[in-house]
């Protein structure tokens, strides 16, 4: 169990890619931690350089406060759990649970022993004897897992943990996993594109773009106040509207309508200033009666989330979306009134999409 | 000319078809009967007849001291290059599959073409002058040593391919877990390309058993041929050639390389899908 520091690492490959580009990172002991991004950005490749599977170009890995940047993966004390779990077709259950153990060099009967004690702990125990390829998907990733903690590293490394279940079983993995490392207590840091996986599962996160991280904070802090319109895209079920607009005298000014300055903000805005607007569809109300600091438009589409309905409301040039309760359900065509939560709107600079600082 | 109904043309050239396909079984299944009927005839000919059942042939064949040897250094000749061929392609496809260096690809296509179109044949002189200069001649260890070089770029062009489909990320896991390249070799790669080296095995032997050529001239030593070699000379005193023991020695002689195939194919399938998972 230790904490993990990134120290302005880069991983630049000979044709001039830098998957990784001075990321500045540290994880605390015990901590489960999400690298949440699109495909591309350099997640998985920050973890294989953790790992040790790819060789850093600059910057330091400190692990447990040791330095770990030149050392071959079997020294680093990691465990890592790859996307298609790697379990050795060859190897039963017991074998593949105890690989770790063996290449350690524990002798045969205190690594059987180990191994079927951690399989137990993961409901392995009468699969023991079977061949990976006759688990199913939840029983090969616990086995994945088994063989992970059966050695008892100091980290451990998940490549898209839940990617490969189907999706009913992806949200039973979910809890199952939280579950398994806050009674474990071992730092964990995994990888995934899922945002609603992130933000379930993560004590922290850190949302990464092209090579580097975006923002890192909690999951509350990265969903309420996201630091860029990078991040607030990115993040939550249905996109945040992000709308252009100018600051003019107390108000900004869209492309058709107007809307109130948000109190938060007026200080940092000055009249004049380019910004994008950010508010979730969530905290728009819907009335299809006229009111005050709303936008009025036309139902262009309505789309049905179950619980919820998501409806696309056009407004001067700009399509904007709010979610309301199913009851509220509005006609296509119809107009109407949408007010947003003055105290949930979020200014970003329109230049760099970094959020104006209050 | 009244014009042929569509019908009745295809069904004519449908029979013309199967009567040729007819003609060119029995043209191949020809030889074959006779080797199966022959050696168990009281009079063998040239004939595929079945001329009064016997076992006096292989009642003379197992008093013949000099074919049970020779079939001795066909299973030495084939069973040595078989080893050499899969130990040395294994650890070869293996390297060259994970690791990228620049023209590799260029390389192995090269290699390929090349010992396609430089046969056996066609090096024999070089080799002959090769292996007299290196007093390696008559020597059954060269023997293997030759064929083995010959059959090697197949043989690695063949693994490459499998080891080529086997996922990297056993490997990789196996490293993060602090395993050495030996060990990962040894406890992960060979055991899944095992029906890979099984395949390119069988094909090696199968490919020397019946190897005349290099035998031939690279031994002088009649105690030291092949079966294959040792066939060539089974003519009589008066020139003629002795169907008995041909019929009844290409019997015998064909038998072990069947046995092992079906074995192989039992215990391994000769597929080469990896179409391992996780």
């Amino acid at each position: 169990m230790a904490s993990v520091e990134l120290r302005a690492l880069a991983k630049q490959y000979p044709n001039g890619v830098r998957a990784v580009d001075g990321v500045d990172l540290t994880i605390a002991d015990g901590e489960f931690f999400a690298l949440l991004g699109p495909s591309g950005c350099g997640k998985t490749t920050l973890l294989r350089t953790l790992a040790g599977l790819e060789v850093a170009t600059e910057g330091a890995i400190l692990i447990g406060d040791e330095d770990v940047t030149a050392q071959p993966p079997g020294d680093r004390d990691v465990a890592m759990v790859f996307q298609d779990y790697a379990l050795f077709p060859h190897m039963t259950v017991l074998q593949n649970i105890a690989y770790p153990l063996r290449i350690k060099g524990v002798g045969r009967n205190e690594r059987s022993a180990r191994a079927a004690e951690t399989a137990q702990g993961l409901s392995l125990g009468p699969l023991l004897e079977r061949r990976p390829a006759q688990l199913s998907g939840g029983q090969q990733q616990r086995a994945a897992l088994a063989r992970a903690i059966a050695v008892h590293p100091r980290v451990f490394l998940f490549d898209e943990p839940l990617s490969n279940l189907d999706a009913r079983l992806r949200l039973e993995a979910r809890t199952f996993l939280k579950k398994l490392q806050q009674s474990l207590g071992v730092t964990t840091v995994f990888v995934t594109h899922d945002q609603a996986e992130a933000l379930a599962m993560a004590d922290r996160m850190a949302v990464m773009d092209s090579g580097r991280i975006r923002q890192v904070g909690t999951p509350r802090e990265v969903f309420q106040r996201p630091a860029n319109t990078f991040v607030a895209n990115f993040i939550g079920a249905t996109p945040m509207n992000l709308l252009d607009a100018v600051a003019a005298d107390g108000t900004l000014e869209f492309d058709g309508f107007t809307l109130p300055m948000p109190p938060a903000f007026a200080e940092q805005v000055r009249d004049g200033d380019k910004v994008v607007y950010g508010l979730r569809p969530e905290y728009f109300a819907m009335s299809s009666t006229p009111e005050d600091g709303a936008v009025k438009g036309e139902v262009a589409t309505v789309e049905n989330l179950g619980v919820s309905v998501l409806v696309t409301v056009e407004a001067g040039s700009q399509s904007l979306g709010a979610v309301v309760p199913e009851a509220d359900e509005p006609a296509l065509g119809a107009t109407v009134w949408l007010r947003p939560a003055p105290n949930r709107v979020l200014l970003y600079r329109a230049d760099d999409g970094e959020l104006v600082s209050s | 000319m009244t014009a042929i109904d569509p019908v009745v043309r295809r069904t004519v050239s449908r029979i013309g078809v199967y009567v040729g396909v007819c003609v060119a079984t029995v043209f191949f299944a020809l030889p074959l009967l006779w080797l199966v009927l022959t050696p168990f005839s009281k009079h063998p000919s040239y004939k595929a007849t079945l001329d009064g059942v016997s076992l006096d042939n292989f009642d003379r064949l197992l008093h013949n001291p000099q074919l049970w040897r020779s079939l001795r250094n066909s299973i030495y000749l084939a069973g040595g290059t078989a080893v050499v061929v899969i130990v040395t392609a294994a650890l070869a496809s293996y390297a060259l599959s994970r690791v990228r260096i620049p023209g590799r690809d260029q390389l192995l296509y090269a290699l390929l073409l090349l010992s396609s179109i430089v046969t056996g044949t066609a090096a024999m002189v070089p080799i002959f002058l090769m292996l007299y200069q290196l007093n390696l001649l008559d020597k059954q260890f060269a023997v293997v040593l030759v064929l083995s070089g010959g059959l090697l770029p197949a043989a690695v062009f063949m693994l490459k391919d499998f080891v080529d489909s086997i996922p990297r990320s056993y490997e990789e896991s196996a490293r993060v877990f602090g395993a050495s390249p030996s060990q990962i070799l040894r406890h992960i790669v060979l055991p899944l390309i095992r029906p890979g080296m099984a395949t390119v095995g069988v094909w090696s032997l199968v490919q020397v058993w019946g190897n005349f050529l290099i035998p031939f001239i690279l031994l002088s030593d009649d105690k030291k041929q092949p079966a294959a070699v040792v066939m060539y000379t089974f003519y009589d005193t008066g020139g003629q050639p002795n169907f008995a023991l041909i019929s009844t020695f290409a019997l015998v002689y064909s038998v072990p390389v069947v046995v092992l195939y079906l074995i192989v194919n039992k215990r391994y399938g000769f597929s080469f899908q990896g179409g391992i998972k996780g």
